[in-house]
């Protein structure tokens, strides 16, 4: 009883090779499509890697461009196969190779579905990496004039004018560090020499934070000195105040980034396992009708296509009594060699 | 004697119509690029016309959009006769129109010259709607609270830091306008009375510019207030200092940035013109081609295809000998019907 059969006629079969390679050549474009989105998401790892500590993993950018190639490859051997599949002098070369093909697109659709799992995953990864970059990044930030630190200062403040947000959890952070290198400050100044003072590791802190936290849609100048000093700034309320620099923490503004980019990445490659299987249904049936004709020698007999030659229970014990045979084929042979042997 | 003679025969003829079909909906698509160049030119003047005291000339965007519409339609009609071409049944119903149609492409090939001329001169005008609108951009920075202006803050900061700019012509026209709003100033304090006294105008000058002026590869966190005085920054010297705030001013950004954009389209509206002009050569030699048939009923005759009839010269001057012929046909016909009226 196989599984799903449809008769088909010439016409029926010309219409299904031709709707199948152009199907092929769509999951040609998807599978460009996963390429370029593994190497977008690559650069975007790249470009903010300094926020991350140099530490983030770059295994789902790398599976995403491997797995994107492949499916470019596969699914133009596949256009080919149909292509030729309506030519009987041409299919026949392929037709050895079209069994161990289909149980490869099997295994790589499977492949597709852990990378879309893994794309889920990874966010909590990224999480965890933001915010110690993010801490590190913050105390780091004066360094200007150490080598290999030299651009933190530029990379964190255009990263908190594009995301909107400003310290790591929130703009206090900027209160807990020194953010001024000390070849900007004048320690013969009693002010600053209170200021060092006052905390046990001599650091040089203020209710400041960089001009890079100021929201531009607030009505008045930007105010980021003395922020939790009413008296400072007149008309001026630091619990109300709202729209003078940003409020958002920037590792919730990076995790929303690049969450929404991989959550999109991860539904696209699901859309593309759903695509690949239709092309796998669609290659079995066409290959099965090819070999089901009742005349072979006359082109335009009827034949019969089916999913499984069996149903899926008949086919999943085959599979199993198959495998056994293998293991014990080789228990056998051990014997045998043993036998000789000794 | 023909322009430029070329002998076809069918496998020829039908080599040349796909060809030029083909070049056809490759025109379609750069009418469709000329169409939307032109839209985001619109779009993109539309985001900062409040930088341009809403004044600036929607004129260039509006022709390209028109003339990448016109041009889509035009090569549309085009392939779809270069498509018909082969049969000759389909092809004598377009035979009437071909004379007008290539005479109308010819016009809108001048046209597109002429936009994309338009496009490298219309930078002059635009240099003084930018001057003026910034100008007074800057004016109503502190306005936060005047309905239509209110946003003008947040339109000046985000395009500061967007072009990495500061001011008009640099920073220091900052310190020339009153860009803190009176809401925020203690008229009670000393220092603010000072300032205040201090020019005809009653405004609050200081030698300070806003945070989207900040340069974040400087080194040092930003100074933005009391730039003049070097004493009132721990080892500054304002003189010397290069990295602190930008130093380029925001007209010549923006300038150069709407610059790069016209001439782009410029550019691209030149290869355009140079590729509807060669689909309106291929379809002269299709038309020539298939009007020239030694045997009409046979397919498979020889033809020749040519790009005029007669040489330049002698086409010019028949033109001429035409349009000269019209205008007699006109006073003949008034002077006819001249005696005709005193009659009555």
């Amino acid at each position: 009883m196989a599984l799903m059969p449809i008769k088909f006629d010439l016409p029926k079969r010309v219409k299904l090779a031709q709707g199948l390679w152009l199907l092929y050549w769509v999951s040609v474009m998807a599978g460009i499509m996963i390429f370029s989105l593994g190497l977008f998401f690559k650069i975007e790892l790249r470009k903010r890697s300094e926020m991350m500590d140099n530490d983030e993993s770059h295994f789902v950018p790398n599976l995403l461009i491997l797995v994107g190639l492949i499916a470019c490859g596969a699914n133009a051997f596949g256009g080919k196969v149909c292509h030729d599949s309506l030519d009987p002098a041409k299919f026949p070369k392929w037709k050895p190779m079209v069994k161990p093909y289909l149980i490869f697109c099997c295994f790589f659709n499977v492949l597709l579905l852990v990378t879309a799992l893994f794309c889920f995953l990874v966010q909590f990864s990224i999480y965890f990496a933001l915010a110690e970059g993010l801490k590190n990044g913050i105390k780091f930030y004066k360094d200007t004039d150490t080598p290999g630190r030299c651009f933190m200062k530029r990379t964190l403040d255009m990263t908190q004018i594009e995301f909107r947000c400003c310290g790591n959890n929130n703009f206090r952070d900027w209160f807990e560090v020194q953010w001024i290198s000390n070849r900007y400050l004048d320690f013969s100044n009693d002010e600053v020499k209170d200021r060092v003072m006052s905390n046990v590791e001599g650091k040089f802190l203020m209710d400041s934070v960089p001009f890079s936290c100021c929201n531009p849609g607030s009505p008045r100048p930007c105010i980021q000195h003395h922020l939790t000093n009413n008296s400072a700034h007149y008309d001026y309320d630091h619990r109300i105040e709202e729209l003078n620099i940003w409020t958002r923490g920037c590792r919730e503004a990076l995790v929303a980034y690049y969450g929404g980019m991989l959550n999109t990445i991860g539904a696209l490659v699901v859309a593309v396992v759903v695509l690949e299987s239709a092309d796998m249904a669609g290659l079995k049936y066409l290959t099965t009708s090819l070999e089901t004709m009742a005349d072979p020698e006359n082109p335009e007999s009827e034949s019969e296509g089916w999913l499984l030659e069996k149903g899926v229970k008949e086919t999943f014990s085959d599979l199993m009594e198959k495998l056994k045979s293998m293991g014990k084929g080789n228990q056998v042979e051990e014997g045998e060699a043993a036998a000789t042997t000794s | 004697m023909a322009l430029m003679k070329v002998k076809f025969d069918l496998k020829k003829r039908v080599k040349l119509a796909q060809f030029v079909w083909f070049m056809y909906w490759f025109s379609v698509m750069a009418g469709v690029l000329v169409f939307s160049m032109g839209l985001f030119f619109k779009i993109e003047l539309r985001k900062r016309s409040e930088l341009m005291d809403n004044n600036e000339s929607h004129f260039l965007p509006n022709l390209l959009i028109i003339v990448g519409l016109v041009a889509c339609g035009l090569n549309a009609l085009g392939g779809k006769i270069c498509y018909d071409s082969l049969d000759p049944a389909k092809f004598a119903t377009w035979k009437p129109i071909m004379k007008p149609f290539l005479v109308s492409c010819l016009f809108f090939n001048i046209l597109l010259v002429v936009v994309a001329l338009l496009c490298f001169v219309m930078r002059i005008p635009f240099q003084f709607t930018l001057a003026e609108g910034l100008k007074n951009g800057m004016k109503f920075y502190k306005d936060t609270d005047t309905p239509g202006r209110c946003y003008m803050k947040r339109t000046l900061d985000l395009m500061q830091m967007e072009f990495r700019c500061c001011g008009n012509n640099n920073y220091r026209d900052w310190f020339e306008i009153q860009w803190v709003s009176n809401r925020y100033l203690n008229f009670a304090a000393k220092e603010v009375k000072d300032r205040i006294g201090s020019n005809v105008d009653g405004q609050y000058l200081m030698d300070g510019v806003p945070f989207s002026c900040c340069n974040p590869s400087s080194p040092r966190p930003c100074i933005q207030g009391q730039m003049t005085n070097n004493t009132a920054h721990y080892s500054y010297d304002h003189y010397t200092e290069e990295l602190n705030v930008w130093k380029r001013g925001c007209r010549d950004a923006l300038l150069s940035y709407y610059g790069g954009l016209m001439n782009t389209i410029g550019a691209l509206v030149l290869l355009v013109t140079i590729l509807e002009v060669g689909v309106m050569v291929g379809l002269q030699y299709v038309d020539t081609s298939l009007s020239t048939l030694s045997n009409p009923e046979d397919p498979e005759s020889e033809s020749e295809g040519y790009l005029l009839e007669k040489t330049v010269k002698e086409t010019y001057t028949d033109i001429m000998a035409k349009m000269k012929s019209m205008g007699k046909g006109n006073q003949v016909e008034g002077g006819e019907e001249a005696p005709v009226a005193t009659v009555s």
